[in-house]
């Protein structure tokens, strides 16, 4: 400091000299491919990350952070699929290669990571971005971009917007879970007192709409919410919990992440409450839950707190091993993606990237991005995949399933009892039966 | 304070010496028309490399810039008054959320949104600013870091104003015809910027700027000297703020989207991060904090999907290699790049034959200068750039 007080400084000169270091940092940077000017035409990116060899696909989703538990376990899932299928000589002899980033659940992160994506690797879609909050902050760069975002990972009522013509959806809207879970609920239990306890976010407040949809107003005796943050979380559920058992509830409806869905179940059984418990899809994965149960209770609670736990599904059960599709799904889990559990999450993965395969089969060989949105519109609702409900894809309609089978989960999450047939739904139109003669069969020597 | 005899001294203006160089070369010495000289030749720096660099450079380069401002403003309240936050991200998110609501609810002119941005998280900055000049050290750390962790809950309880978790959707902006978006974004991010650092340059050149240094050095001397420093600590957080403010803004334009999920405490701590490294009390360290903050995660995932780890395990030595980088730097220059670049430019300019004023960081301008008219001894007033060099 005392030399700086001798010297005499130039900070004109010094800023400006750094202004150009920081200059030539960024511009030493750039890539190569990106070095033209001009704005995007849509027939210059129409093949945006294909060859004659190749297609290069990329996607964001939390690997590391909060969200990552169990969630990380669906894109390595779909990459597996992806070379199972590149080992079966790939997409009309295309190869996939899938690009997973981590974008930590964080907005901003996927706002850079996808832009990256985009405009540096070139990629040709986005498969299977996670997250509602975190695809919003993507949603319209990617349509102005047009670039297909094929299969966003969230049940959020958003995806079918005429506004978002390259955006799909894939799982169930949360309110057509909602409706269904609503409608077992208020045949099933009738007369019985019903409590919610939702997260304090679209995902809980879309569900809670299919389920007041379906459960009379009359007999709801109590609504809890929860805030998906670390902090309400280590807080613990206790309060909510006897709340609802103050009022009464005899059912307890959960739209909750599986961290939120154990710690009401540990919650309600330290106070010796034991309702009869209804959770969403989302929270409700057995071995997610068995190790959740185990270690927020230091493994004093396990795997008995989920009998009779009531949920939905739109996949085929985990237990189903004699199911092909179970079976050939988990043969490929471990050849291509080895020591990842078979669970909620790792079918999830596997059955999307099952299903975008079809996509871009229905594609046809010259494959463009605007080819592969029409033939998700054309053909998705004829596609013949693992799900129990089938996909409904049309010009005015990007969401996948639109329905789910009731499930009750026995013996501590080790035996599922399908309790209620499949049914149909869309968000405002009624339920109704799905039947079908014969489920599909995967194609023969599936998974190996 | 590491500077706490000096900076009275820096702040004193000196007898002007001779200047040797041609007039074309010579900034103005009064400080409003340096900055703003210097502000347009770092607007043309910054316009040539967006022209010269392709789209999702662009896009780094306004990233660049909404974190150099902010990390500026926790510099100049950090480095220049002495007050440590930890909350900076919150004031990002006042500004966020407040031009969101005007792009949201208004047909108002994007500029505008940013002056609401810049003037809504001022203001806060106020509100914060005077609880918090009653504040020291690890309470004021801990009364910020308070707010980082407890501001964004307060959008879901709010869902009718801010609506949760879900947040507020920004459209893009709109380029005039045959813009790349991205370059339009990185110039309206950039000009904005340097508009706003070039004002906060000429505060901390003023009177305010040189209350800020005397409160931060010695609050006693500062009140003796009939220094109000209450006051000043109140409009050190809202100079901070205001920076943070139009980060905030020019975030949500970038990214598309204001919600709770981006202003965890994550963002504070990164830009805290950024700043120390970049050189704490420097407005030119704060763009190589920024700089870092952009590239470092890059590369480090690079580096890492290079290992041919398994997408978890390559995400974790990322984040590991970026804490690496930030440990390194702090080892190599214990006062940030900036301090540490120009601690090397010093020793070099100590030895003969590269005494001959061969500038400080300045080496593109100074290869221009007429051998033998170079001379160290320019008499331009002391930094208005505070230091770093501590």
């Amino acid at each position: 400091m005392r030399q700086s007080v001798r010297r005499r400084r130039r900070p004109a000169l010094r800023a400006l000299g750094t202004v150009c270091v920081v200059g030539l940092m960024a511009a030493a940077c750039s890539s190569s491919s990106s070095s033209s000017a001009s704005v995007p035409s849509a027939g210059a990116n129409e093949t945006a990350g294909v060859t004659a060899t190749s297609i290069l696909l990329g996607t964001t989703t939390p690997q590391t952070g909060p969200a990552a538990p169990g969630y990380s376990e669906i894109a390595p899932a779909t990459k597996a699929y992806f070379d199972y299928v590149n080992a079966k000589g790939g997409v009309y002899g295309r190869k996939i290669t899938y690009k997973i980033d981590n974008d930590m659940y964080d907005p901003s992160q996927t706002a850079t990571l996808t832009r990256q994506l985009v405009l540096q690797d070139r990629i040709f879609a986005d498969v299977g971005p996670l997250g509602t909050p975190t695809f919003l902050a993507v949603k319209d760069f990617l349509n102005t971009e047009r670039v297909p975002a094929i299969f966003v990972e969230s049940g959020c009522n958003c995806w079918s917007d005429p506004k978002l013509p390259y955006t799909f959806g894939w799982q169930p809207p949360y309110t057509d879970e909602g409706k269904i879970l609503g409608k077992y609920v208020a045949t099933k239990f009738s007369g019985e007192k019903v409590g919610y306890l939702y997260q304090d976010d679209e995902f809980g407040l879309d569900g809670v709409k299919g389920l007041d949809a379906e459960i009379p107003g009359s007999s709801v005796v109590g609504r809890q919410t929860y805030t998906a943050t670390p902090q309400a979380l280590a807080a613990g559920l206790g309060s909510q919990i006897s709340a609802l058992k103050q009022a009464g509830a005899q059912v307890v409806v959960l739209y909750t992440i599986p961290a939120a869905t154990a710690l009401a179940l540990l919650a309600a059984a330290q106070i010796g409450y034991s309702p009869q418990w209804v959770v969403s899809s989302v929270g409700s994965d057995p071995p997610t839950l068995t190790g959740l149960l185990a270690s927020f209770s230091q493994g004093k609670a396990g795997a008995a707190l989920l009998d009779g736990l009531i949920t939905n599904a739109y996949l085929p059960l985990l237990t189903d091993t004699a199911n092909p599709w179970v079976a050939g799904f988990k043969k490929i889990l471990a050849q291509y993606d080895p020591g990842a559990p078979w669970d909620g999450n790792t079918e999830y993965g596997l059955a999307l990237g099952y299903t975008f395969v079809q996509a871009l089969q229905a594609a046809g060989k010259n494959l463009t991005r605007s080819g592969l949105v029409k033939a998700l519109e054309e053909h998705g609702s004829s596609f013949q995949g693992p799900g129990l409900v089938p996909t409904t894809y049309s010009a005015t309609v990007h969401y996948g399933f639109q329905g789910s089978e009731v499930v009750q989960e026995e013996s501590g999450g080790q035996v599922l009892n399908v309790v209620n047939p499949p049914e149909v739904t869309t968000l405002t139109g009624p339920i109704t039966p799905f039947a079908q003669a014969t489920s599909p069969q995967p194609p023969a020597g599936f998974g190996s | 304070m590491p500077e706490a005899v000096s900076s009275a001294e820096r702040t004193a203006r000196r007898p002007r010496a001779p200047v040797t160089r041609p007039a074309w070369l010579r900034l103005p010495e009064q400080p409003m028309a340096r900055h703003l000289v210097l502000g347009v030749l770092a607007s043309a720096a910054l316009f040539a490399v967006s022209m010269a660099v392709g789209s999702y450079n662009d896009y780094q380069l306004a990233q660049i810039g909404i974190n150099a401002v902010a990390i500026a403003g926790l510099s100049v309240l950090v480095g220049t008054n002495g007050q440590i936050s930890l909350g900076q991200g919150a004031f990002v998110m006042v500004g966020a959320y407040g031009a969101g609501l005007v792009l949201v609810h208004t047909k108002l002119p994007v500029a505008l949104a940013l002056v609401v941005a810049v003037a809504a998280s001022g203001a806060f900055g106020v509100v914060i600013g005077v609880p918090a000049s009653r504040l020291r050290g690890p309470y004021l750390a801990g009364m910020t870091l308070a707010l980082a962790i407890g501001l964004p809950a307060v959008t879901i309880k709010y869902r009718g104003v801010f609506n949760g978790e879900e947040g507020l959707s920004i459209n893009p902006l709109v380029p005039p015809g045959g813009v790349d978006p991205q370059r339009w974004l990185s110039w309206v991010v950039l000009a904005s910027v340097v508009a706003l650092l070039v004002l906060v340059a000429n505060v901390l050149r003023s009177r305010f700027g040189r209350a800020f240094r005397a409160v931060r050095d010695d609050e006693v001397a500062a009140a003796l000297v009939g220094i109000s420093v209450a006051r000043t600590q109140v409009l050190a957080f809202a100079v901070s703020s205001a920076c943070a403010g139009l980060a905030g803004g020019l975030l949500g334009l970038a990214t598309g989207i204001v919600n709770p999920g981006g202003f965890s405490i994550v963002l504070s701590i990164s830009l805290l991060a950024g700043m120390v490294v970049g050189g704490t009390g420097s407005i030119v360290g704060a763009w190589w904090g920024a700089a870092l903050l952009v590239y470092v995660p890059q590369w480090s995932s690079t580096i890492a999907n290079h290992l041919g780890l398994q997408s978890g395990q390559s995400s974790n030595v990322a984040l590991l290699f970026y804490g690496a980088v930030l440990v390194v730097v702090m080892l190599v220059a214990p006062s940030g790049i900036q301090g540490g670049l120009q601690r090397a430019l010093a020793a070099l300019s100590r030895r003969p034959a590269a005494a001959s004023g061969s500038g400080r960081g300045a080496g593109v301008v100074a290869a221009r200068q007429p051998v033998g008219a170079t001379q160290v001894s320019s008499g331009l007033p002391e930094d208005e750039l505070p230091g770093g060099s501590g």
